[in-house]
């Protein structure tokens, strides 16, 4: 397993390095990986599933055996890459690989102009898969969410590959921004959960469910992780955005895997949590609202593709409403909606990429009918959009009344006839945009003022419609037969839940309650269709007032104004640009805040004067420092604090160090000339603008940061007294010659003892050097180009206008 | 630049007698008072002096490589001597002792400390060039100094308007300041 994910890894990043090289064969090349891990999975299968049919002793269902594989990583904090595939994982294995390999050679067809940068797609979709069979595969909740996390920062790539496009950055902006922000909510929330189940292990969590104060806070963010992902209602508004990206993106990531995710890990984790804190509640309520929502904005759109994303939207909110309850009956019925929505959404994706590609327009409006052999075209979408409708005998049709189903045998819980009712008023929205995409495609909705370009359209070579005729395969035949996939959706079950006893996935359940519901959806869907036009006056009328309400979309763009109106302010604040008020902070902060536990430490004062040649000495230093805060020319204060230096270095001399004396002398005099350097940019005088105020703050900061370095001082050298006499500044000088070959203990201290902190100093003089340069020159830049100032200055923001007006005043 | 003859002439003579001091706190550095560090310094200190000489000029021509360079190469060989030990399966900087015997020196005891701090050396070298590089161009002729009024006079910003036409004092101010002053040193550019 880890070989197939590095096997991805390593294809994503030849294509990404080959650069442009490949061109659209660079999505064959892609395809591979997703091929081998089909073979991998295919060979699995038997091994995976079992026989689920058949019960033990005790009348259990019983799975086939998990793979589990693990690589060592972070032994030390208990961290190692556990991977595990059941049968769920098989499942959505199927659908990131199976789709993933239709994808690949569907887009070798939809690019068949290969533009600069397109190759990097299937780079990405490769790196992109690997990211998504992590999430399918982990079996620790760290590692699940480090593959989480690829997956948004893969998405992004794609949705914003195109990067001169300014939408497509946007939507990519938007997309990262709501789904890392869930995903560190995510982070949070496996933390607690992992912490309060005594495991991070989603296998064992089954038998030690996690317990305990923290995890109500827990689920919540877990849930904002998975609501995120999935574009649940109130953070969906990034779907639809990211439909910017190329089709064969926006088919495998935005509607077959990816968004899928979130899904996921409400499926896994909805046996062990269902019943704890408000997991169930918040899921059936945001589910609920998502389908509904979904479903009605699907019903407004134009764009065959947002129809699509809403649709995806209200689907993925369907799924939660099946997985969310913890019921594994229902989640049963969530696994065949999976498989089923893969396939037609899938499907469906595919053909928009082909019109939009063949047609140039996406626009029912723009739509009047095609011309000869488009035929296929037509027949897949009407077969799609049925088993989107959930009409028989599609797969579609199978999952929805498996839901609906199950819904009324086994939803036992608080509010589930409410869910029930949801569903199906959802699933009669669904019939009504899945039929409006046929109508459209078929072109009912052609508007006459628009030109009528998809009659002249070529209809697309069979390698752009293969991949959407097997998928369409896929839903008719196991529609007709959904025993293909009873076993494999059974033994996904007990994946989830291993108490589960799952029944047999029909197409014909006998005429009950659920079919009743089913017909009562599609009749009153067919209405709906037939008088969309009324229909959708009446739709218009009630969201009229809810256009007042700010949309998601509002308030994600206030959100992200409001974060830069507060940077700019706190910067303003805090980076004031004045140099003296930096220095005062910092200052202040670093030598004051460390002193004041040391006060207490101060016991008694050394000896005032040792030796009588340190009279003048001192005398001098602090004749100078005095002299230095007191004189108003700059090149003086310079002077005088040279000369505190130099007398620092007789300092030295006089109690026998020569090294530091000389080194001392060498600083102060390469320091005051580097000053002089400087100074030259600055007025001779020192000008004081700043307020009254500020000269006693700043005489107060100084006395006390002189205050404080005199207890440091005095503190730290009574300390040592208290070493014991084999210190180590005995043994460094007596090793100094045998270990460190060298007579100048000061040097072999530096070179030898403490080489590698030497090592790290010049290292850091390395890069002060660098960023001198650096700073000097990026000062420069404005003189070079004769006063015209360069873009990045004239950016100044609403903030900097504001003070212009004030100097006019 | 006026330049005199009698710093020159002298720089001419002082300049290469430090810089063999230098050399000398350098190899001298691990038994007396001296080593890497102090060498370097003292080497930066004649190279000061050929700047207060002959200006930025005279500092480049002193070195054929370029500051830069001194530097990444003082980093390379400093590191390199202390993982040269790991390579050999040692602990990082283990100590080793090299004893030749050149002709005319006698005994020469070379230890593994030396290169260390011949990259010592010339980072102290190359850091001091590149502030030389950084601060040491000749302004003088793009700049007239503007002496700070004494008394202060009208607003602050007045006053600040006359500095931003030093060109690095300009970084210090808020953009719409730059824009103000950017007509008014228009001509004034190099």
């Amino acid at each position: 397993m880890f070989l197939l994910l590095l096997l991805h890894l390593l294809i994503g990043s030849a294509i990404l390095l080959s650069g442009d090289r490949l061109g659209r064969r660079a999505f064959l090349v892609a395809g591979l990986a997703p091929l081998a891990t089909l073979a991998w999975a295919g060979s699995q299968w038997s091994k995976v599933v079992g026989d689920p049919s058949t019960l033990d002793a005790e009348g259990h269902a019983t799975a086939g055996d998990p793979t589990f594989e693990t690589i060592g990583w972070i032994s030390g904090l208990n961290l190692d890459l556990h991977l595990r595939f059941d049968a769920f994982a098989l499942v959505m294995t199927l659908l990131v690989s199976g789709i993933g390999v239709l994808i690949c050679i569907y887009a070798y067809g939809y690019f068949s102009h290969i533009k600069a940068g397109q190759a990097r797609l299937a780079g990405l979709m490769t790196v992109f898969a690997s990211a998504m069979l992590g999430v399918v595969w982990a079996d620790h909740l760290i590692a699940l969410f480090i593959a989480w996390e690829l997956t948004s920062i893969t998405s992004y790539l794609l949705i914003g590959n195109d990067d001169r496009n300014p939408r497509a950055r946007a939507a990519a902006l938007q997309a990262i921004f709501i789904t890392g922000a869930g995903g560190l909510a995510l982070l949070a929330g496996l933390i607690i959960v992992g912490q309060s189940a005594g495991t991070y292990r989603i296998s064992e969590m089954i038998d030690s469910p996690p317990s305990g104060g923290a995890l109500s806070a827990g689920i919540v963010c877990v849930l904002l992780g998975a609501f995120t992902k999935s574009a649940q209602v109130p953070f969906g508004s990034w779907l639809p955005g990211a439909m910017v990206a190329p089709t064969p993106i926006s088919a495998y990531l935005h509607s077959a895997t990816m968004v899928k995710a979130g899904v996921y890990l409400v499926a896994r984790l909805s046996p062990i949590l269902a019943t704890s804190g408000q997991w169930r509640v918040l899921v059936l309520v945001v589910g609920s609202a998502t389908m509904i929502i979904g479903g009605l904005r699907a019903l407004r759109q134009h764009d065959l593709k947002l129809l699509l994303a809403y649709g995806t939207v209200s689907q993925l909110g369907f799924m939660m409403l099946l997985f969310g309850t913890g019921e594994y009956k229902i989640a049963q019925a969530g696994i065949v909606l999976l498989l089923a929505h893969g396939a037609f959404k899938a499907t469906l994706f595919m053909l928009v990429g082909m019109i939009d590609h063949q047609a140039g327009t996406r626009d029912i409006r723009q739509m009047h009918g095609f011309g000869a052999g488009w035929m296929p075209v037509k027949v897949m979408a009407l077969i799609g959009a049925a088993s989107m409708a959930g009409v028989p005998p599609l797969l579609g049709f199978v999952a929805k009344e498996k839901g609906i189903d199950t819904y009324l045998e086994y939803g036992e819980f608080t509010g589930s006839s409410v869910v029930l009712g949801v569903i199906v008023v959802g699933s009669i929205l669904t019939f009504a945009y899945s039929a409006r995409f046929v109508l459209g495609v078929v072109g009912l909705f052609g508007s006459d003022d628009e030109g009528r370009v998809s009659n002249q359209a070529p209809a697309p070579p069979i390698v752009f419609s293969g991949p959407a005729m097997v998928l369409t395969a896929f839903t008719v035949v196991v529609g007709l037969a959904p025993v293909i996939i009873s076993d494999l959706t059974k033994a996904a079950t007990l994946g989830l839940d291993p108490n589960a006893s799952p029944s047999t996935v029909k197409l014909w359940a006998g005429f009950n309650a659920a079919f009743v519901l089913s017909l009562i959806i599609m009749g009153t869907g067919t209405v709906m269709t037939v008088l969309r036009a009324p229909a959708a006056r009446v739709q218009a009328a009630m969201s009229k007032p809810l256009r007042k309400v700010p949309s998601t979309d509002d308030a994600f763009a206030a959100i992200v104004r409001t974060i830069d109106v507060v940077a700019r302010r706190v910067t303003r604040t805090v980076q004031n640009g004045s140099l003296p008020t930096y220095i005062l902070v910092t200052i202040t902060t670093v030598i004051v805040i460390p002193v004041i536990p040391m006060i207490g430490e101060l016991e008694s004062l050394p000896e005032w004067v040792e030796n009588p040649v340190h009279i003048p000495i001192v005398a001098i230093i602090i004749g100078s420092a005095v002299g230095a805060a007191l004189v108003r020319r700059r090149i003086a204060a310079v002077v005088m604090l040279g000369a505190v230096g130099f007398a620092m270095a007789g300092l030295y001399e006089v109690q026998g160090a020569p090294d530091l004396a000389l080194t001392q002398f060498a600083i102060e005099t390469l320091g005051t000339v580097l000053f002089v350097l400087v100074l030259r940019f600055l007025p001779t005088r020192f000008i004081d603008l700043a307020p009254a105020v500020v000269r006693p703050l700043r005489l107060a900061a100084s006395v006390v940061v002189g205050a404080s370095i005199f207890v440091f001082a005095i503190v730290s050298t009574n300390a040592r007294s208290d070493v014991p006499q084999e210190s180590i500044s005995v043994e460094m000088v007596e090793r100094s010659k045998p270990d460190g070959d060298g007579k100048n203990v000061v040097n072999v201290i530096l070179v030898d003892f403490r080489g590698v902190d030497t090592m790290g100093e010049i290292t850091v003089l390395l890069v002060a050097a660098v960023g001198a340069v650096a700073l000097a020159r990026s000062g420069r830049r404005y003189g070079d180009d004769d006063g015209t100032v360069s873009s990045e200055t004239v950016a100044t923001g609403p903030d900097g206008n504001g003070e212009r007006a004030e100097v006019s005043v | 630049m006026r330049r005199s003859l009698i710093l020159d002439v002298s720089v001419r003579l002082l300049y290469p007698s430090i810089i063999v001091l230098s050399l000398y706190f350098l190899f001298a550095g691990h038994n007396q008072p001296g080593g890497g560090f102090v060498g370097g310094l003292a080497a930066a200190a004649a190279i000061s002096l050929r700047y207060v000489a002959g200006g930025v000029g005279a500092v480049r021509r002193s070195f054929r490589l370029q500051p830069w360079t001194i530097l990444g190469l003082g980093l390379a060989l400093s590191v390199g001597t202390a993982i040269f030990p790991m390579l050999l399966g040692g602990a990082i900087l283990e100590h080793g002792t090299l004893k030749l015997h050149p002709p005319l020196l006698g005994d020469v005891k070379v230890t593994s400390a030396l290169p260390f701090d011949v990259g010592v050396y010339a980072i102290v070298i190359g850091l001091v060039l590149m502030i030389f590089e950084a601060f040491g161009e000749d302004l003088d002729d793009e700049l007239n100094r503007v002496e700070a009024p004494t008394v202060p006079s009208g607003s602050v910003r007045d006053e600040y308007r006359d500095l931003s036409q030093h060109l690095p004092a300009r970084m210090w101010l808020t953009d719409d300041d730059l824009d103000d002053t950017s007509e008014a040193s228009g001509g004034g550019g190099s």
